[in-house]
């Protein structure tokens, strides 16, 4: 039998060679998994919520003619300005992120340089301890601050035993339980992009400023610092822009006064029902989190420059 | 030959209904969602002995968030427990199916007690069955309370709304539910209101009083008491019935000597059902029903019953409990003390948001 060769049209082929298939893949990505959800959480912010399953009602009402009529709605919208108990918890967890990414930083970059330093038959393993708590689940590592920091927790009875302190440290359910939560969930964020960047660098260039008479202190402010910009630009986006929405740790290991908007989202979309200003919530969080994020891509191109 | 003819039909006839019925019996399994510490696994593993339906069985820990999951549809689920206070309004939204009582030969064994008092709610009982009820009120620490404070008001509302009185508590931990349709209710039965109001006028007046007592409540949280009660991280608790049962004994298996007890308020508490119930586009409903049917036999209901130390709403289960349990009126309170009880009402949507924001402003001082 002779099979023909399927004659594939020539438009098509052009369309779909090689080079634009590969191209597409992140754009197909971004469409699916940002874009399209995206686009649902936004219609729902203009929708009002009703008793039905789903609990808000359809944008789209399709009436006699072919083109439907638009029932949006800026309720929510106008609601959430209405209230400053929302402008409260985004500005809380803008702090709140801040002060972590901070705190990270400073604990992140000590760790990523002294990896990067290290001798490099340690430095597989170095950085394998520092991915390692990735292979159990992010809420049982969390789970177990509970009981490191509880009034009877590890944290307290070793502290106590060693005669250090007579009376346990209230730690759990305030906000420095949420500040070691963060900082000990995010710190490998912080640590990768840094140490990727450190240990690229040039030794040439502190050798250099060792030989001109610079001090090691000095050296690493006006040499290491700067040329690591990239890595640390790439590590504080990468925990602020999560650490903004954070719910599961300010929940677990916060106290009831812990304001974050990712819980006052929560008790929108749980206590109230009312799908349109959790949405809207969300859509606000997110307008306010892309003025980082643009910074960040830029900082990006300028390191593949 | 004719004849030879008419029984190959016949035959093929029967083949074919036979591989009808097949095809029309659901797969053996059955998908259930049900409270987290709510069960003894020993019911699930003699249902699927007794039927072969697998039990999938899955805990969670909060009506709201139950409630999101079957409002979004699809749940999966073919069996979940709401408390009758919300189950009345997703009932209203179509959530669930009305429950086919032929299937249910075992729902005579029920307590019409129980099920008048559901009645209050709606049509409930066309689309539950009880599961088991309890009370919200008052757990603590024994030897930690008596530390603090002689003769402590333990069995008041005052114990956790006066400032004089829980203030004492600070030190060794108060947590509170976070959940508002418990407490503020709670709160204004304090004060001398109706605690089922729904003007929102009187529900603000929660506020006052729990302001008063905010900076003496470490947490609100609604699951995580059970283990702090039981190992003694803290001393105080406004809390479900049953919760602090298992609290109290987790903390005798444990033999750390601490000491829980559990006490209705004199003034009355929310009594509550959580109700077994099948949404509608449950993948499984026959398996369902003959779940929902083998939870009301008593031997089956007593076994949990038994373990969770809640009281159940199968009447015909009551000779098989424990005498301490059915005797204990923490757990089937004297007629007089049920008499006080008061069920929470279903909040429309504009009160609803007044009270979260109320709450949220209790819990968070915005």
């Amino acid at each position: 039998m002779n099979i023909k060769e399927i004659q594939i049209p020539t438009f098509l082929k052009r369309i779909f060679n090689g080079r634009n298939t590969v191209i597409s893949m992140p754009y197909l990505w971004l469409l699916f998994l940002f874009l399209f959800p995206f686009i649902i959480v936004l219609k729902i912010s203009f929708a009002q919520p009703i008793l039905a399953m789903p609990p808000y009602t359809d944008l789209l009402k399709w009436g006699e003619s072919w083109w439907p009529t638009i029932q949006a709605s800026f309720d929510s919208y106008l609601f959430i300005f209405s209230d400053s108990l929302y402008i409260r918890a985004y500005l809380s967890s803008l702090k709140i992120a801040l002060i972590s990414t901070v705190l990270t930083l400073i604990i992140g970059y000590a760790i990523a340089y002294s990896v990067a330093r290290a001798p490099t038959r340690w430095r597989g393993i170095l950085l394998m301890i520092v991915i390692l708590p990735f292979w159990t689940s992010f809420l049982i590592r969390v789970y177990a601050w509970i009981g490191i920091l509880k009034t009877k927790g590890l944290l307290n009875l070793a502290l106590i035993s060693l005669g250090i302190i007579d009376k346990p440290l209230i730690i759990m359910n305030t906000d420095l339980a949420v500040y070691i939560g963060i900082v000990y969930s995010y710190l490998p964020f912080m640590i990768l992009p840094l140490y990727a960047n450190l240990e690229k660098m040039d030794m040439n260039l502190l050798e250099a400023a060792a030989d001109l008479g610079c001090r090691p202190f000095k050296t690493f402010w006006t040499v290491t610092i700067p040329l690591s910009l990239p890595g640390i630009l790439a590590g504080c986006f990468l925990v602020f822009i999560p650490v903004v929405g954070e719910f599961v740790i300010p929940d677990l290991l916060g106290g009831t006064r812990t304001l974050m908007i990712g819980k006052v989202l929560w008790g929108e979309f749980f206590y109230n029902r009312d799908w349109p200003v959790a949405s809207a919530v969300a859509i606000i969080l997110l307008a306010l989190l892309v003025v980082p994020i643009m910074f960040y891509q830029k900082s990006q191109e300028k390191a593949i420059s | 030959m004719k004849n030879k003819i008419k029984y190959l039909l016949i035959a093929s006839v029967l083949t074919c209904s036979a591989q009808i019925a097949v095809a029309e019996e659901e797969e053996k399994v059955v998908h259930v969602l049900n409270w987290s510490d709510y069960i003894d696994e020993q019911v699930l593993t003699n249902f699927t002995d007794a039927t072969g339906i697998k039990v999938v069985y899955d805990v969670f820990d909060s009506n709201e968030v139950l409630e999101a999951k079957l409002l979004a549809g699809g749940s999966g689920y073919d069996v979940v427990v709401p408390s009758a206070s919300f189950l009345a309004r997703q009932i209203q939204a179509g959530v669930f199916q009305k429950l086919d009582k032929s299937k249910l030969s075992n729902i005579g064994n029920m307590w019409d007690d129980v099920e008048e008092r559901v009645a209050q709610f709606g049509p409930l009982n066309d689309y539950s069955v009880n599961w088991h009820w309890g009370t919200t009120g008052i757990g603590y620490n024994e030897g930690m309370i008596n530390e603090r404070m002689e003769n402590a008001p333990t069995d008041s509302l005052a114990m956790i709304f006066d400032p004089d009185v829980i203030s004492k508590f600070a030190d060794c931990g108060v947590h509170f539910l976070n959940a508002p349709t418990e407490i503020i209710p709670a709160a204004l039965l304090y004060i001398g209101e109706d605690p089922k109001s729904t003007d929102t006028e009187v529900i603000k007046k929660a506020e006052g009083v729990l302001a008063k007592v905010r900076p003496y409540i470490q947490k609100f949280h609604s699951s995580q008491y059970i283990d702090s009660l039981a190992n003694g991280d803290i001393c105080l608790v406004i809390g479900w019935s049953g919760d602090i049962f298992m609290a109290q004994y987790a903390a005798w298996d444990a033999e750390n000597g601490v000491e829980i007890v559990y006490e209705i308020p004199k003034e009355g508490a929310v009594i509550w059902f959580d109700q077994l119930a099948i949404p509608k586009d449950a993948p499984h409903p026959d398996n369902a029903h003959k779940f929902i049917n083998w939870t009301m036999i008593p031997e089956q209901i007593a076994i949990a019953t038994n373990y969770v130390w809640f009281a159940n709403g199968n009447l015909a289960s009551q000779p098989l409990l424990d005498e301490e349990l059915l005797n204990d009126p923490a757990v089937y309170p004297t007629p007089e003390v049920l008499a006080g009880l008061y069920t929470v009402p279903t909040y429309d949507a504009a009160t609803q948001r007044v009270l979260t924001r109320t709450w949220t402003k209790i819990t968070t001082g915005y």
